[in-house]
């Protein structure tokens, strides 16, 4: 476990710097490191280096909330928009930007994404209170509905076609042109989020058994339920909010590490945060060196790349099973 | 040691009645049998003795103290509990299933104490899985996983165990193993209680009959023939001592 979370970890670092040279000017890390060239610095400080840091920082909420959510369901496609957090995000950002509050402030955007992720995880778990994991996924499933349905409503009614345009846009998700603004605002939500998330791992083990056997084991359960289902909503309610959907990357991670650590949740929880952050460094990377005339969006880019992934899986259930 | 006693327990499920004033007093070095026809509330009662369902009339104290009030880690360290069809979703190897039996006493972050590996090997040598270690559980034969279960329930060394139909599904050399291996549990001062619908494993390992009906206690001691049509409805011939007894159902 400790050789692989070393080896992802140092991937990361790896795509990180490549992710720092690459892109419409290529640089070399000669012109950053010397800093003769007070460009290419401007380029590296104002413009990549939050862009990166919001890569790593999406990529790792969603591959560990995407670990934690498939522990707590023992369902393999389980991932972070399961709890309606993501479309609660989605909406608030939507929101802000036919109201127009984004062209008032431009912290407004991730700012109400941040109220409608928490907003929905809250109307998820009052929904679910009481009730087991399936009516958590069941609740989840229904507030993903209505703010999906929020969401059409705005773009039915927007205001005007270039509204309509700036929310379509929104929703493909992207990390282009993000400034250290966004990296300060969602940092403190998704560290907070990410540690409660982290703290699921000896519950997560237990579940391995069943509800029943987890329980006589000494785990709270609606504990767990809670650390889960608030540390998705800060740490990808928070990343959504200001990158628009991005999905797959934690469907993927956690299943990509899985098998190297003997499928046990708690030590799945590590790399697939740090394979999350791989991900979305290299999908990021390679959207910006891709040209085909308009920005190719991140998440447009990360659905085509990991949509082949759920052929695999059907294959793979297909073998596995009977 | 400990002493579990259950006073007046009562359970109500969806406005039923699934257990009615059931009182049994479990010591150390005991052996309890929990018999009963299919629906008699074994299983609910076993669920409400691991203090897993919480009864709503009468209750459960473990050396004195109310279930209710024991903080679940310090209840999970002294009892264990397995239930019927225990099962493992993920593919984990036989080793890392034992080892979640020690969950109640690991810290709540990092990886296993090494203090921990020999109770580990114990357990899986005393449930010959020793050479299985590194086996994943899903390709383990019925019989095995069991063991497997059983291991994990006892790695912890608890001082009570629950167990619920333990050896339904085992051929008999596996069930007679496995009875053995819970009497001798007991023996060695622990209290066992067990679900069984194997009336000769329950005559000859059980130091205690427990019969349920309906929800309601129908009979409890040693095993006869008029325990069993009470509780069951069908003649039978009870014949033989202590590891030699066996259970005949007689037509009518």
């Amino acid at each position: 476990m400790k050789g692989l979370s070393v080896g992802l970890a140092l991937l990361v670092v790896i795509a990180f710097v490549l992710s720092l040279l690459a892109g419409r000017v290529w640089l070399s890390p000669h012109e950053i490191v010397g800093a003769h060239n007070d460009l290419a610095w401007l380029i590296v400080t104002d413009l990549r280096l939050p862009r990166s840091v919001l890569a790593l920082l999406v990529g790792a909420s969603l591959g560990l909330s995407g670990a934690v959510l498939q522990g707590l369901t023992r369902n393999p496609l389980a991932e972070p928009g399961l709890l309606g957090v993501s479309t609660g995000a989605a909406l608030g950002a939507v929101l802000a930007i036919y109201f127009g509050v984004t062209l008032i402030a431009g912290v407004g955007g991730p700012l109400l994404g941040l109220v409608g992720a928490l907003a929905a995880c809250a109307l998820t778990f009052g929904l679910a209170a009481g009730g087991g994991t399936i009516t958590l996924v069941l609740a989840g499933a229904a507030v993903s509905s209505l703010t999906a349905a929020g969401i059409a409503l705005a773009l039915n009614f927007a205001p005007n076609p270039y509204a309509a345009y700036e929310i379509m846009n929104w929703l493909l998700g992207s990390l282009a042109d993000k400034s250290w603004n966004q990296v300060w605002l969602i940092l403190p939500f998704v560290l907070v989020g990410c540690a409660l998330l982290a703290t699921t791992g000896r519950a997560l083990d237990a579940l391995s058994l069943g509800e029943t056997q987890a329980e006589s084991l000494g785990i709270n359960l609606t504990r767990l339920r809670i650390a889960a289902i608030a540390g998705t909503a800060l740490a990808v309610g928070a990343a959504t909010s200001v990158t628009g959907a991005i999905g797959f990357i934690g469907l993927v991670a956690p299943h990509l590490v899985r098998p190297f650590v003997g499928h046990q949740p708690s030590r799945i929880l590590l790399p697939a945060a740090l394979g999350g952050a791989l991900l979305l460094l290299i999908a990021d990377t390679a959207a910006r060196l891709i040209h085909l005339g308009p920005e190719l969006k991140l998440g447009v880019f990360t659905s085509l790349v990991g949509t082949p992934f759920f052929f695999w899986l059907v294959w793979k259930l297909k073998r596995t099973s009977p | 040691m400990s002493v579990l006693l259950a006073e007046g327990l009562s359970v109500r499920k969806g406005g039923r009645a699934i257990l009615s004033d059931i009182s049994l007093l479990a010591g150390p070095g005991e052996f309890i049998a929990v018999i009963g026809p299919n629906g008699a509330g074994k299983s609910t009662l076993l669920s409400a003795l691991a203090g897993l369902t919480r009864p709503s009339a009468g209750e459960v104290s473990l050396n004195g103290v109310k279930l209710a009030r024991v903080p679940r880690k310090k209840l999970a360290q002294a009892r264990a509990y397995l239930p019927q069809n225990p099962l493992c979703e993920w593919p984990l190897s036989v080793e890392r299933l034992v080892a979640l039996g020690l969950t109640a006493h690991l810290p709540a972050l990092g990886p296993l104490p090494v203090a921990f590996h020999g109770a580990i090997a114990q357990a899986l040598a005393d449930y010959d899985l020793t050479a299985r270690k590194e086996q994943t559980v899903t390709t383990l034969s019925g019989g095995e996983f069991s063991r497997a279960m059983l291991a994990r329930a006892l790695v912890a060394n608890p001082e009570l165990l629950i167990v619920d139909e333990p050896v339904t599904g085992l051929d008999p050399a596996h069930a007679f193993a496995a009875m053995a291996r819970l009497a001798a549990w007991a023996e060695s001062g622990k209290t066992v209680i067990a679900s069984l619908h194997d009336l000769t494993l329950a005559a000859r390992y059980a130091g205690r009959i427990l019969a349920l009906r309906e929800g309601r206690m129908a009979g409890e001691g040693a095993l006869t023939a008029a325990m069993v049509r009470d509780v069951f409805g069908v003649e039978s011939r009870v014949r033989g001592e202590g590891r030699s007894v066996t259970v005949d159902f007689l037509e009518s």
